[in-house]
């Protein structure tokens, strides 16, 4: 059911608009060419296609693709209106090709194929790449000829040199150039041969290497199959290049997920290194109130729901508040009787996160919430064919530095963070100096609080959201802060960075759980080392 | 036998060079006297401290400090706040390790190699400046734990006061005036009692040297008088080293006194000669 | 010798000791009697259900002492005592998967069905043994115990104490759960080790054997209470204490306090691992969710609230808050986490010396009114 009214949420905006523009004339005439698809004839139907070729518009290239795996249909009855469709649980959910009405789930006995054979499938890829590799966006056009590579002939190597004639993007000529080397790597010639294989070595698509490597087969004796000794040392210097130039990207890539490992952990970890280490409290609460962050981050979405690309910039400051009200009250509630009693406040903390699990178990259901990513944050950006980064993980990177420095600003230059570094030091003292311990310790608690929130917005965008989510990172953030060195904000931030690219780094030759435990175990040992962390306070205060 | 003392007297530390000392004691660890209790003497001084340099974060805490206690002296150490008494006294029984420097019990042993525990066992008693006893045992419990005796888990397990030793706990109780509150528990005794309390377990392990940082620091004028004259008492039998304060009480008990400042040994003598000295007085009247 | 003239200076000396010790062997007569004598219809019969859960509660309280001893007199908070649990129970698991014989869904004589069903050829190296009844019980004791002596040096050596200390226990046993969910690990993946047939050929089913494990729990609670009583009021739980009280003066006083806080850990740890062993065959399964670091956190409530530091205390407070778990769980799943949750503020808030604290505190003021008043009478 709430799929359904969900449905219709979204759809609205959405038919509005494609019924404003249904009276178009272009609409028109593309209605008029695609009824000559419904004649049972074939030839009658290659001519549309080579018709519908010539057409700019997205619609066509939506229409070839449902024709080609037989999902374009048109209704029985009148008025035959030609629909896409898509199969669901209860038959297929159709939708009018030409004014993109949606008009229901239907049966299948209902509506009529459009039929193509084989000989139109051939058409149908050709006009498909066709327009793909004229397409404006040069993505589209990319993955076009990627999508061509797996497979080269005569008639599709000419598409792809015509298109090399007009493109102008970098990118898209590169694999532009592998096409036709690939191609050329059949030719007679050996100074092409030569040549291609030389473009092919400078290329990381996986298509390039797959053509390379028949050269350099061996049979069962091991010897070489191919008796061109030329082509053949060229293929395998070829290949030594393209080896190392993907051993170099996949470490980039590991570095790359480390580090955004290390800046989650950065988060959840940051919010407690405050409590924990400016403050000495332990919060085992804290893990939930990373969890409260991405409930909100939830309810902001569920009440702004046309706007989900601006939810973020909202859920941000109010899971700020929220989990720093959450965490005042924590403060206020229980631990400020608890100073100087770690071990208690490390009890009284973990009933308040029992309590806290339970609370949303109960108002939210026990079961995961997804919270949308919003268009900007998805999506990747390909440094080259074999390495891809995803814009989430970046963006996750560089908002937990920037909450580093936010929060270090707070703590160097502003009253609030000279009263929390005063009140650290010596709490008497401070108190005898005027200043309201008991408020700057609320202050600092929500603070701390507060992080661990915006934390959960930054998570909300990685994992589903549960009741437990918060349990997952709270031995993990302790681990960063201890690792690091207890009251050094600068050490957590080494620590959650190095515990990142270590987790990574591990994680291929070892598992992912196995490195989960090894890194517990490294950072078990390490504790026996360096008691005190990475960047120990030494000295007679720090007893 | 024979082997093992002429090992021991080639390690005694004023006849050989300390280098060669040294890589001996690094290769024969095993050989030092610890459970022995036998601290050799024969040279005066019971410790040394030679060159010692201990640094926090930069700040030098401990600046080359020399200092000699002979056997059987009571010494006082005075400075201003931050000279590195309290430091002196963590290198001494172990809690602070020198960065530079050697620490000798005796003539063999190394305190900078040893544990808190071994060097406590080997007679170097250690009374902090805030009084610490343990709060949740009586006062006869108190002095039991820290009873001369075999402090290992096992022994400890079966432990069973001996007649002689419930005699000795009962002397000392009378010494430290508690007799009277030996039931109860610890940390009901007031700021003096306690103080007097960690003094008995002091004496009753029966160190060769104590180290007393601040003993009168809450006490009451006739406790402090009581404490002078427990001191005092002591000596001769004990090395006694005291950090105080309190000049007047300084003076009641002095015979020697010695100047830290920044670190660093200012002056020596008695306390008529240290406090005529101009350097001592600049640093506590300031320029 | 040594050990009974200790049990009689006990019962004559410690009036809550001999009462604990009366009520446990009324316990082991009273309650397999009225389970296997009373017919069944009979307001007097008590179910073998009943009887397995209480034999639960009393493995618990086993654990429960254990871990009274290193905390409530140690001052040693083990966030991981449940891992040492989970390990005994394995133990135990393992011996009792290999009793199952060729009694198995597939059949195999040697290998336990998880293990032909990851079509495992051979029985790893490490599960050798276990089809020998003394062999398993002592690694009952030897796995827990080498894990905390292992552990233990390391942590106690280096001065690792508190908060810190308690954070990498959690680690630990977190870290222990990761790997005994892998099926790769031998120990049955997710689901543990269960569907046991018997135990030194004893049907595991039936009411006898039941009413049997129930009486060997109450015995090994017992032994485990008095062996404690003994190391708490030997000079080396006095020293424990100190440790605990003030660590450094005790030093400064000439013990090895990390040899102390090493032998208490692996003691603590061995009859955390026997009540893991006593555990698993009334229950009928072990799975890695007994490492839960959850689970050794609401272990530590129980002492909490039961009142630590007595080790009276840690009975009482396994049997309460477990019997409140069973009574919440039962009519109201969701009520019972906010009640435990409330529980652990109160009790750390309100109740720091728990149930036993606070009945000592009623008593001594009783007994000083009492005393009050026959010498009000007499001055009359």
């Amino acid at each position: 059911m709430s799929i359904e009214r969900l449905c219709r949420l979204f759809f609205i905006p959405f038919m509005i608009f494609v019924l404003a523009g249904a009276a178009k004339a272009s609409d028109m005439a593309l209605a008029e060419v695609l009824e000559g698809l419904k004649d049972d004839s074939f030839n009658k139907k290659k001519e549309v296609i080579s018709q519908l070729e010539t057409i700019d518009d997205p619609r066509v290239m939506k229409v070839f693709q449902q024709m080609l795996d037989g999902d374009l249909h048109f209704q029985e009855q009148e008025p035959q209106l030609l629909v896409f469709t898509a199969k669901t649980d209860d038959g297929l959910a159709v939708t009018a090709v030409v004014s993109g009405e949606t008009l229901g789930v239907v049966n299948k006995r209902d509506l009529n194929k459009v039929k193509v054979n084989n000989s139109l499938r051939k058409d149908l890829r050709a006009a498909i790449a066709k327009l793909s590799l004229n397409n404006k966006d040069s993505k589209v056009r990319r993955d076009a000829v990627r999508n061509m590579l797996r497979d080269i002939d005569s008639e599709s190597v000419v598409l792809l040199r015509d298109r090399q004639s007009i493109e102008t993007e970098g990118l898209v000529l590169d694999v532009l150039a592998v096409g036709v080397a690939i191609y050329e790597l059949g030719s007679d010639d050996a100074s092409l041969r030569l040549a291609a294989v030389d473009i092919l070595g400078d290329s990381l698509e996986s298509a390039a290497r797959n053509a390379l490597l028949p050269l350099v087969e061996k049979n069962e004796n091991g010897q070489y199959k191919l008796e061109d000794r030329e082509l053949r040392s060229a293929a395998i210097k070829a290949l030594a290049r393209i080896d190392a130039k993907l051993k170099y990207n996949e470490w980039a890539e590991t570095i790359y997920f480390g580090l955004s490992l290390g800046s989650v952990l950065l988060l959840a970890a940051i919010g407690l290194a405050i409590t924990f280490g400016v403050m000495g409290v332990i919060n085992m609460a804290h893990g939930e109130l990373i969890m409260i962050g991405a409930y909100t981050t939830y309810v902001v979405q569920l009440l702004m729901p046309n706007s989900i690309e601006y939810s973020l910039f909202v859920a941000i400051p109010a899971a700020f508040v929220v989990a720093g009200l959450v965490g005042v009250a924590i403060e206020r509630g229980v631990i400020q009787f608890l100073y100087g009693r770690p071990l208690e406040t490390l009890l009284a903390t973990f009933g308040i996160s029992l309590i806290l699990q339970q609370l949303v178990r109960t108002i939210f259901s026990p079961l995961n919430r997804s919270v949308e990513t919003p268009e900007w944050m998805s999506g990747t950006f390909e440094v080259n064919s074999a390495l891809a980064l995803t814009y989430n993980r970046g963006y996750i990177i560089i908002f937990s530095l920037l909450v580093f420095i936010a929060l270090l600003m707070v703590l160097k230059k502003t009253s609030l963070g000279l009263h929390v570094r005063a009140v650290s030091q010596n709490r008497q003292m401070a108190r005898a100096m005027g200043v309201r311990t008991g408020w700057v310790d609320a202050m600092t608690f929500g603070l701390g609080s507060g992080i661990a929130g915006i934390a959960g917005v930054a998570l909300s965008q990685l994992t589903n959201v549960g009741p437990n989510m918060g349990q997952a990172y709270i031995i993990d953030s302790f681990m960063v802060v201890v690792f690091g060195g207890v009251g050094n904000l600068w050490g957590t931030l080494v620590a959650a960075m190095s515990l990142g690219v270590i987790n990574k780094v591990l994680e291929p030759w070892a598992g992912a759980v196995l490195a989960k435990i090894l890194v517990l175990i490294f950072i078990i040992l390490f504790i026996q080392k360096r008691p005190k962390g990475l960047f120990p306070q030494r000295g007679r205060a720090a007893e | 036998m024979k082997q093992l003392d002429g090992l021991r007297e080639t390690m005694r530390r004023d006849r050989v060079f300390n280098f060669v000392q040294k890589r001996q004691t690094m290769a024969l660890p095993g050989t030092r006297p610890v459970h022995d209790g036998e601290v050799d003497v024969s040279h005066g001084p019971i410790l040394y401290l030679e060159g010692v340099n201990v640094a926090f974060d930069g700040f030098k805490a401990i600046n080359d400090l020399n200092l000699y206690i002979d056997d059987g002296e009571l010494r006082c150490i005075i400075g201003p706040n931050g000279a590195g008494k309290t430091t002196m006294m963590d290198i001494i029984t172990g809690k602070t390790r020198p960065d530079s420097g050697s620490v000798y019990f005796g003539q063999t042993m190394d305190l900078t190699q040893m544990s808190e525990h071994e060097i406590a066992s080997a007679g170097i008693g250690r009374k902090f400046q805030k009084p610490t006893v343990f709060p949740h045992h009586t006062v006869f419990q108190n002095l039991e734990l820290a009873l001369q005796a075999d402090k290992r888990v096992w022994p400890s397990l079966f432990f069973k006061l001996t007649g002689e030793q419930r005699d000795r706990i009962d002397e000392v109780l009378k010494i430290i005036h508690l007799d009277a509150e030996r039931d109860l528990a610890a940390a009901q005794l007031s700021h003096g009692q306690k103080q007097w309390l960690e003094i008995g377990m002091l004496v009753v392990q029966n160190p060769r040297v104590l180290l007393v940082d601040e003993p009168i620091a809450g006490m009451t004028h006739q406790e402090t008088e009581r404490t002078a004259e427990l001191l005092t008492s002591l000596a001769g039998k004990h090395s006694v080293v005291v950090v105080e304060h309190d000049m007047e009480f300084i003076r009641s008990i002095a015979r020697k006194v010695t100047v830290l400042h920044e670190g660093h040994v200012l002056a020596e003598g008695s306390m008529d000669e240290v406090q005529r000295d101009p350097r001592v007085i600049s640093v506590y009247l300031g320029e | 010798m040594e050990n009974r003239s200790f049990i009689m200076t006990l019962l004559a000396n410690d009036k809550a000791a001999k009462w604990f010790l009366i009520t446990l062997v009324a316990l082991a007569i009273v309650v397999p009697f009225c389970n296997l004598m009373v017919p069944a219809d009979s307001p007097f019969h008590v179910s073998t259900y009943t009887v397995t859960l209480l034999g639960k509660y009393l493995s618990y309280a086993i654990l429960a002492i254990a871990l009274d001893l290193v905390w409530g007199y140690c001052g040693i908070l083990s966030l991981g005592h449940a891992a040492f649990f989970a390990l005994g129970g394995y133990a135990m698991g393992m011996y009792l998967m290999r009793q199952i014989g060729d009694r198995g869904v597939y059949g195999n004589p040697d290998l336990p069905d998880f293990m032909v069903f990851l079509s495992w050829t051979e029985l790893p190296w490490y599960w050798q043994g276990f089809d020998m009844f003394w062999f398993a019980m002592l690694m009952v004791v030897l796995v827990p115990g080498m894990l905390a002596y292992v552990f233990g040096w390391l942590a106690f050596r280096s001065r690792v104490t508190g908060v810190y200390l308690s954070i990498i226990t959690q680690a630990l046993t977190f870290a222990l759960m990761l790997a005994f969910f892998r099926n790769e690990m031998g120990f049955g993946g997710n689901n543990g080790l269960t569907d046991f047939k018997d135990i030194l050929g004893f049907d595991l089913q039936s009411d006898n054997t039941r009413a049997g494990l129930f009486i060997a729990t109450i015995f090994f609670l017992g032994l485990a209470y008095v062996v404690s009583k003994f190391v708490v009021n030997s000079k080396m739980g006095r020293v424990v204490v100190a440790i605990r009280d003030a660590e450094a003066r005790t030093r400064f006083v000439g013990y090895k306090v990390e040899s102390f806080k090493l032998w208490i850990f692996v003691f603590s740890a061995m009859l955390a691992g026997i009540a893991g062993a006593l555990y698993t065959p009334q229950v009928g399964i072990i799975n890695p969710g007994e490492f839960s670091p959850l689970n050794s956190i609401e272990l530590v409530v129980w002492v909490a609230v039961g009142g630590r530091g007595t080790l009276l205390g840690a009975v009482v407070g396994a049997v309460v808050v477990n019997f409140a778990k069973t009574f919440f769980t039962g009519f109201a799943p969701e009520i019972w986490l906010f009640f435990l949750g409330a529980l652990f503020i109160f009790v750390t808030i309100f109740l720091p010396q728990g149930i036993v604290g606070l009945a000592q505190q009623l008593l001594e003021k009783r007994n000083k009114t009492k005393t009050a008043t026959p010498k009000a009478e007499a001055s009359v």
